[in-house]
């Protein structure tokens, strides 16, 4: 117990205080991880909604894959991510390995599945009927997807939230791929693993109740966004 | 004479998971006039009114809209613009009961004004003005089809779809709207396809009526020649023909035959062969009932049959007899008749019905 309250303390401690250090990780947390899920939320809404609207051969084996995809072991795509951005790697000309954007493009792998298949259910559960029925008001293709999506905005914004939940949380990838490089690609997640290895529980927990607080502040605030103008 | 078709229908197939759900030879809805699509479950009314509707291809043949054909799906905005379809369900959109009903306007680009006198206009031909500002969500059902067809009817369309928009609603609610609804397609001559499995709500909204049997149209007319002439057993089972008799021409006058069916003779308005074998409908409401005796001679009812109540049962605002005079009549009656007559099971009485009355099909 006296662990976790100098934790807390600790934390008080270090936000009251602004530390340096303790902000540039939090900062490149928001960034990296703010980044990694707008691309998701671009991409995965986006095929969500195909998918739920369209119907094609191999259809079920796509969605089936999408549903395997969120569940996708960080540790795996950092992995692969490695490969792909090492410098004889097929994206090794980018020249990003330990960047932020190679953690970003990390967490956009792993966010992408969930988003897409959380869309795909927010739109599956309209009615039935709703396409059809916009179709008959008289409304363009492109006219019916944006209502579909509109009608579907309570369950498209918890799709956004798991996306940031999968995106900040994940850390085997993030370290995989940024190296954990204090100032430049240590984020709240490496850092707490760090501290937490180096045996300096208090720090450790600080980070950790940060994170929490982050993750929380930002679940709010979308969740804001969520309920306006929702009646009963 | 009746006016030019606005939708016609041709050599129309729609297959579904290998299974033929619609097979239209020729149809179409003829303009200012309601037509009733009726069927049981599965016939393949829906599915004709989403192809009519532009909202679904079929396989084979298609569908002419003012004498052209539809465009392909893709380049469909602009006839399907010309058009309105009300669901079973309505399907609002989250929202106001005004945004809802301008949403068909906003997709069309409507200005904001006309949006604005429209919709004004629709809500008051629907009786539902003063719910412009609630919410979709907060409506009773009887509010959101009333909101649904709104949302219709702000479009003035030149066909108007509706797809068995009442099935969901409870008595009173359903008559309410059917009324409202008849006056305003009327009123205005709008050309309506309505999609049910009632005949009696075909009957009121409808001036002719399409019946569809396993994807096929096996009778089509006006409402009151459909409904007293059915073409088979199971058509007239359908549109509520409760007495179905089989018998044998026994003898050919005039203008009537008759009709052997057990022991008793049938006479049958029309003509036909000894022989014949005859399969005779009877409306409940075309035969009536007397316990006084009758001496046919003085009677324009050609039919007049001793019998025997076998049940009475009571239905929401008639009752239903059921009579054995050596075979089984049902007649519709009254409760203030069941109980003026003391009509209980065990007492004699006389059925008697018009031979005119009688719809024989050649079996």
């Amino acid at each position: 117990m006296d662990l976790i309250l100098q934790g807390f303390l600790e934390a008080l401690r270090l936000l009251w205080t602004l530390d340096r250090e303790v902000l540039a990780v939090v900062l490149l947390t928001l960034q990296v991880s703010g980044t990694a899920t707008a691309l998701s939320v671009l991409v995965g809404c986006t095929a969500g909604t195909a998918l739920a609207l369209s119907r094609f051969p191999g259809r079920t084996l796509v969605i089936a894959s999408v549903n395997m995809g969120m569940g996708l072991p960080p540790v795996v795509v950092g992995l692969f991510v490695t490969i792909f951005i090492w410098r004889s790697g097929p994206l090794g000309f980018l020249g990003i390995l330990y960047t932020p954007a190679a953690m970003v493009l990390a967490q956009t792998i792993i966010a992408v599945p969930i988003v897409t298949g959380i869309s795909l259910a927010a739109i599956q559960q309209l009615p039935r009927e709703l396409p059809q029925q916009i179709l008959a008001l008289g409304a363009t293709r492109a006219q019916m997807v944006r209502t579909m999506v509109v009608e579907a905005r309570l369950p498209l914004m918890a799709a956004v939230m798991a996306g940031f939940g999968g995106a900040v949380s994940e850390i085997g990838a993030s370290i995989m791929v940024g190296g954990n490089i204090k100032g430049h690609t240590r984020v709240l997640t490496t850092a707490t693993v760090m501290e937490t290895g180096k045996g300096n529980f208090a720090t450790a927990i600080a980070l950790g109740l940060i994170l929490l607080a982050l993750a929380f502040g930002v679940s709010l605030a979308l969740t804001r966004i969520q309920q306006r103008g929702r009646i009963g | 004479m009746s006016a030019p078709p606005i939708l016609e229908a041709r050599g129309v197939k729609v297959r579904r998971g290998g299974r033929d759900l619609l097979d239209i030879e020729a149809f179409s809805v003829p303009s200012g006039e309601t037509t009733a699509l009726l069927g049981p479950n599965g016939a393949g009314k829906s599915t004709l009114l989403r192809v009519l509707a532009g909202l679904e291809d079929p396989k084979e043949g298609g569908v002419r809209f003012h004498g052209e054909p539809l465009p392909r799906a893709r380049d469909r905005t602009a006839a399907r613009r010309r058009m309105a379809v009300v669901f079973q369900s309505p399907l609002l959109f989250e929202g106001t009961v005004y945004s809802n009903a301008a949403s068909g306007l906003r997709f069309r680009g409507v200005e904001r004004p006309e949006i604005r006198r429209r919709v004004a206009q629709a809500l008051e031909a629907l009786g539902i003005a003063s719910l412009a500002g609630r919410s979709a969500r907060t409506l009773s059902g009887g509010e959101a089809s009333r909101v649904s067809l709104a949302r219709a009817l702000v479009l003035r369309p030149e066909v108007l779809f509706l797809d068995e928009p009442f099935s969901s609603l409870d008595a009173p609610t359903r008559e309410g709207l059917i009324r409202d609804l008849a006056a305003l397609l009327r009123g205005e001559r709008i050309t309506a396809v309505f999609v049910t499995h009632d005949p009696t709500e075909a009957v009121r909204l409808a001036h002719r009526m399409v019946i569809l049997w396993g994807g096929a149209i096996v009778q089509s007319g006006p409402c009151e020649e459909v409904l007293r002439s059915p073409r088979d057993e199971a058509v007239a089972r359908f549109l509520g023909i409760e007495t179905l008799l089989e018998g044998t021409v026994v003898s050919a006058r005039d203008q009537s035959f008759m009709v052997r069916v057990g022991e008793r003779e049938v006479e049958v308005a029309g003509s036909a062969a000894p022989g014949e074998r005859m399969l005779l409908c009877l409306r409940p409401e075309d035969i009536l009932l007397t316990d006084l005796p009758l001496d046919p001679a003085h009677l324009s009812a050609r039919n007049v049959f001793a019998g025997v109540v076998r049940s009475v049962q009571s239905l929401v605002h008639t009752h239903r007899i059921t009579v054995d005079c050596g075979f089984v009549l049902s007649a519709s009656l009254t409760r203030h008749s069941v109980e003026g007559l003391g009509l209980v099971p065990g007492r004699q009485v006389h059925a008697l019905f018009k031979a005119t009355a009688v719809h024989a099909i050649r079996m």
